[in-house]
C-alpha cells in the first residue's frame, strides 16, 4: 500500500468543518426528520387556529350577556325599540334588553329574588318606569349599562335626537399613533418568528449530537478533526437545512399571498400594502432578520451542541436541555417585553446579553432607523458563537472523551489489587524503552 | 504540552536503540479523571513500521493512552509526539484511528462510509468512493457497496470501518482492541492485513488484553496495568527477562542424582521443571548420567510473553487479562 505524501498532512479548519457540514446537510435534507421539520410548523399554526376559534367562540357566549326589563308592557315595548334605534350609532355599548316574561302582569315581581335565582342570563334588570328606570344588578353591571339604559329611557321619551348627523369617512392607512403601534406589532411578529425558529432548530441539533453519541461515531470524528471544527460544521449544517426550510415556506406563504391577497385584505380588513413598514425598510428588515436568525440559533444551538455531547441518552438529553430552554424563553420574554422600551436598562440588558441580543435587535430594526448598532450587535454576537463553540468543544473534550477513569473509581478494590503488584514491578522493571 | 513542531521549550525524551525515524514518542503522560489517574507517567516508543502491541486488562489505562496519543484528549502532564509533531490533529492525514466501540452511520452505504471516514483524514470524495470500491472488492464485500450499514451483518460492518480506517493510505494505523467481536477467521485475516501493511512500511499500534496476538504480531509491546507502564519494549526482551524453563524426564525416580538439581526445581509428574541454570545444562547432564538418572528427555523452553507479563505486571494483572479474554 502506498502511503500518502506528508505534503500536507492536515485538514484547515474550514476544510475539516466542511466535511461535517456537507455529510450533516446531506443526511438531514434527506430524512424523515426533514419531512417533519417542514410540516412541523403547520401545526403549531392549525392548533393556534384551532384554540383561537375555541376560544373566540367561548368567550362570545361567556360575554354575551342580556339586560333584563320588567316594565310595564307599553315601557318595555318603547325601551326595546329605542335600544335598537340606538344600536347602529352604539354597537355593542347597548346590552342585548329582554323583556322577562315572568315579570309581565306580576305586581310581586321583585327583581333582586330574580337574579339571585340565577334564571336567565341576565347580568342585570331594568325595572321601574321610562320616567324612572331603576337598575338592578352588581356594581359593575350598573355602571356598565346605566348610560345606554338612561339613552335608551330618553330617546323612548322622545327625550333625545329621533336623528342623528350622518358624519362621513375619510379614512387614512396610518397616524404617528398607528405607526408606532404597527412597527411595535411587527418587532413582536419577527421576535415570535425568530424565536420558533431557533427552537425548533436548536432542538435537531441536539438531538443530531445525541444520536451521533449512540452511534459510536462521534470518536472517529473527535480522533480526525478538531472538536471545535466538528462543533462548527454540525452548526451550519442545521442552518443551512434550515434556511432551506425557510426557503420552502417562504415561497409556499409568498404563493399564497399572491393568489388570496384579496381574500385575506378583505377577511381582516386590513390594507397590508398601505401600513407602514418596520423602521428600517423591508429589504433592510429582512436582511437583518436573516442575520439574526443566523446568530440566535447558532447561539443557542452551541449551547445545545455542548448539551448533547455530554448527554448519553435522550433521557439525558431532555433533562440537561430543559434549562437552557427555560433560559431561552426567559430572554426571549424579557426581549419582547422591551420592544417599546428602547433604551430602558432593561432592554439594554436584552441587547447585551448574547442569547438576547438577536431578538432585541431584530426589534430594534422594526422601531428605530439607526444601522450601525446592528454591525456592533452582530459582531458581538459571532464573538460569542465562537467563544461557546470553543468552549462547548473544550468541555467535550475533557468531560466526555474519557474511559477507565470513572470506572475505576467505581471499583476501588478489584483496581487496587490489579494496580499494587504492577508499581512494584514499575519500580523493578522499568527500563528505557528501545 | 507544548504545540507545534519544533517548539523551543526542550522536552524529555525516552531513550531507545532503534536507529529507525520514531513514529510515536511518549514521555511520562498522565491523564486523570474525577480525581482518579487513569493513565500514571506512560512512556512508549513506537518505531516507524513496527507492529506494536499496547497489552493489558481491561481498564488499565489502555485506551485513554492511544487517545491522547492521537489528540482526542490532552494528558494533564507529559509530551507526545506523532511523527515529530506534539499536536496530532496537525497530521491527521496520516493517521488512521479504529476506536474501541465501532460506528458508523447506519443509514450510510458501505462505499460511502469508507468514502466520507477517508474524507475526515482528507480524502476527496471521490476518490474515496473509488478506493472504497477497490477495497470492499478485496476483502469480498463488492456485493455490498451499496447495503446500507444497517443491513450488514455486524462482522461485515467491522470490516467496513476497518477499511474504512484504511481508506486514505495512512503512514500510522492505531487500533483500540481491533480482534474483540471478530470470529477466528475473521481474526486471522486481521492478522494477516496488519502484518500486510508493516510490510508496506505502515506502523500499526494495537491494545489488547489478549497476549497470543501480541506475541504473535508485536515487534515491541507496552504492557500496561493501573495506569502505569512497568515495561515498553521488544517482545524479544520481555521474554528473555524471564529465564528460560528446563524440562526433564527420567527414568529413576529417586537418586544421587536429585542433589545436582537446582533449588528452584519442582515436580510435576514425570517432569522435574527448573530454571536454566546461569552456567548451562552440560555440568547437570554430567551430575545426571554419572547418577544413572536415565535422561529419557530434556527440552529448555524458552520464556513466553504470558510469562513475562505475569513477571513484570503480577498476578492478580495476568488472572484480570485472562479473564478479561475469556469474556
Amino acid at each position: 500500500m502506498e502511503t500518502t505524501p506528508a505534503t500536507n498532512p492536515r485538514l484547515s479548519f474550514l476544510e475539516a468543518a466542511w466535511v461535517i457540514a456537507r455529510r450533516d446537510f446531506g443526511a438531514v435534507l434527506f430524512s424523515r426528520a426533514f419531512l417533519f421539520f417542514l410540516i412541523g410548523p403547520l401545526f403549531p399554526v392549525l392548533v393556534g387556529g384551532l384554540a383561537g376559534s375555541i376560544g373566540k367562540s367561548t368567550s362570545q357566549q361567556a360575554v354575551s350577556v342580556d339586560v333584563g326589563v320588567a316594565m310595564s308592557v307599553s315601557d318595555s315595548t318603547a325601551l326595546l325599540g329605542a335600544a335598537e334605534t340606538l344600536r347602529p350609532q352604539l354597537g355593542r355599548a347597548m346590552p342585548d334588553l329582554k323583556p322577562i316574561e315572568a315579570a309581565e302582569g306580576n305586581a310581586d315581581f321583585n327583581a333582586r329574588d330574580y337574579l339571585a335565582s340565577r334564571r336567565g342570563n341576565y347580568a342585570a334588570i331594568v325595572t321601574g318606569t321610562l320616567e324612572a328606570p331603576q337598575i338592578v344588578g352588581t356594581q359593575r353591571q350598573v355602571d356598565r349599562w346605566s348610560g345606554a339604559i338612561e339613552l335608551a329611557a330618553a330617546t323612548a321619551l322622545q327625550a333625545s335626537p329621533s336623528q342623528f348627523p350622518s358624519a362621513s369617512a375619510d379614512i387614512v392607512a396610518s397616524s404617528a399613533s398607528s405607526e408606532r403601534k404597527t412597527r411595535i406589532h411587527t418587532a413582536q411578529a419577527a421576535q415570535m418568528v425568530l424565536f420558533l425558529l431557533t427552537i425548533m432548530l436548536g432542538g435537531m441539533v441536539l438531538s443530531n449530537l445525541a444520536e451521533e453519541k449512540g452511534n459510536k461515531i462521534i470518536e472517529i470524528l473527535a480522533a480526525a478533526l478538531p472538536m471545535d471544527a466538528v462543533f462548527m460544521g454540525k452548526l451550519f449544517a442545521m442552518l443551512g437545512v434550515s434556511f432551506v426550510g425557510i426557503a420552502v415556506w417562504g415561497t409556499l406563504g409568498f404563493a399564497f399571498w399572491t393568489v388570496a391577497e384579496d381574500a385575506i385584505v378583505t377577511v381582516t380588513q386590513t390594507n397590508y400594502r398601505e401600513l407602514p413598514g418596520p423602521a428600517v425598510g423591508w429589504p433592510v428588515f429582512v436582511g437583518l432578520g436573516i442575520v439574526y436568525f443566523s446568530m440566535a440559533y447558532l447561539l443557542l444551538g452551541s449551547l445545545f451542541l455542548t448539551i448533547g455531547g455530554m448527554a448519553s441518552s435522550v433521557r439525558e438529553v431532555q433533562t440537561m436541555s430543559m434549562p437552557v430552554t427555560m433560559m431561552q424563553l426567559m430572554v426571549f420574554f424579557i426581549a419582547m417585553a422591551t420592544v417599546a422600551d428602547t433604551g430602558s436598562s432593561l432592554e439594554l440588558f436584552a441587547v447585551t446579553f448574547p442569547l438576547s441580543s438577536p431578538f432585541a435587535m431584530l426589534a430594534r430594526a422594526a422601531i428605530e432607523e439607526t444601522l450601525w448598532i446592528h454591525a456592533l450587535a452582530i459582531a458581538w454576537q459571532a464573538v460569542a458563537v465562537i467563544a461557546l463553540v470553543k468552549g462547548g468543544s473544550l468541555l467535550f473534550r475533557k468531560r466526555v472523551m474519557k474511559s477507565g477513569g470513572a470506572g475505576r473509581a467505581k471499583k476501588p478494590l478489584l483496581r487496587r489489587r490489579a494496580a499494587e503488584p504492577a508499581t512494584r514491578s514499575a519500580e523493578q522493571a522499568l527500563e528505557p524503552a528501545e | 504540552m507544548r504545540s507545534g513542531k519544533g517548539a523551543s521549550e526542550p522536552v524529555r525524551t525516552v531513550a531507545h536503540e532503534d536507529t529507525r525515524p520514531l513514529a510515536i514518542e511518549a514521555c511520562g503522560l498522565v491523564k486523570s479523571f474525577d480525581g482518579t489517574r487513569a493513565v500514571d507517567g506512560v512512556d512508549i516508543i513506537v518505531p516507524e513500521g513496527a507492529i506494536y502491541g499496547v497489552l493489558g486488562p481491561n481498564g488499565a489505562g489502555k485506551t485513554t493512552t492511544l487517545r491522547m496519543l492521537l489528540g482526542i484528549i490532552d494528558p494533564d502532564e507529559g509530551v507526545r509526539r506523532v511523527f515529530g509533531y506534539d499536536r496530532p490533529h496537525d497530521i491527521g492525514r496520516l493517521i488512521g484511528y479504529l476506536p474501541e466501540e465501532r460506528g458508523l452511520y447506519p443509514a450510510m452505504k458501505a462505499v460511502e462510509a469508507i468514502a466520507f471516514m477517508g474524507a475526515l483524514r482528507g480524502l476527496p470524495l471521490a476518490e474515496g468512493r473509488k478506493r472504497g470500491l477497490e477495497l470492499l472488492e478485496r476483502h469480498d464485500l463488492g456485493h455490498a457497496k451499496d447495503r446500507t450499514i444497517r443491513q450488514l451483518s455486524k462482522g461485515m460492518a467491522q470490516t467496513v470501518q476497518l477499511l474504512g480506517t484504511l481508506v486514505h493510505r495512512p503512514r500510522l494505523v492505531v487500533l483500540d482492541e481491533p480482534f474483540s467481536g471478530l470470529d477466528a477467521i475473521n481474526q486471522g485475516k486481521l492478522e494477516r492485513m496488519i502484518r500486510s501493511l508493516a510490510e508496506e512500511g505502515v506502523t500499526v499500534i494495537f491494545s489488547t488484553h489478549v497476549i497470543h496476538h501480541a506475541e504473535r504480531l508485536c515487534e515491541g509491546v507496552a504492557i500496561i496495568a493501573g495506569g502505569k507502564v512497568p515495561y515498553a519494549g521488544s517482545v524479544e526482551t520481555a521474554r528473555d527477562r524471564i529465564p528460560a524453563q528446563v524440562r526433564l524426564e527420567t527414568r529413576a525416580r529417586e537418586g544421587s542424582w536429585t542433589a545436582a538439581l537446582p533449588e528452584d526445581t519442582r515436580r510435576e509428574g514425570d517432569f522435574f521443571y527448573f530454571s536454566l541454570p546461569e552456567s548451562g545444562v552440560e555440568p547437570l547432564l554430567k551430575s545426571l548420567i554419572e547418577g544413572e538418572a536415565g535422561i529419557l528427555s530434556l527440552s529448555i523452553e524458552r520464556a513466553g510473553l504470558h510469562d513475562a507479563f505475569v513477571a513484570i505486571a503480577g498476578e492478580a494483572a495476568a488472572r484480570q487479562l485472562e479473564a478479561d479474554a475469556q469474556s
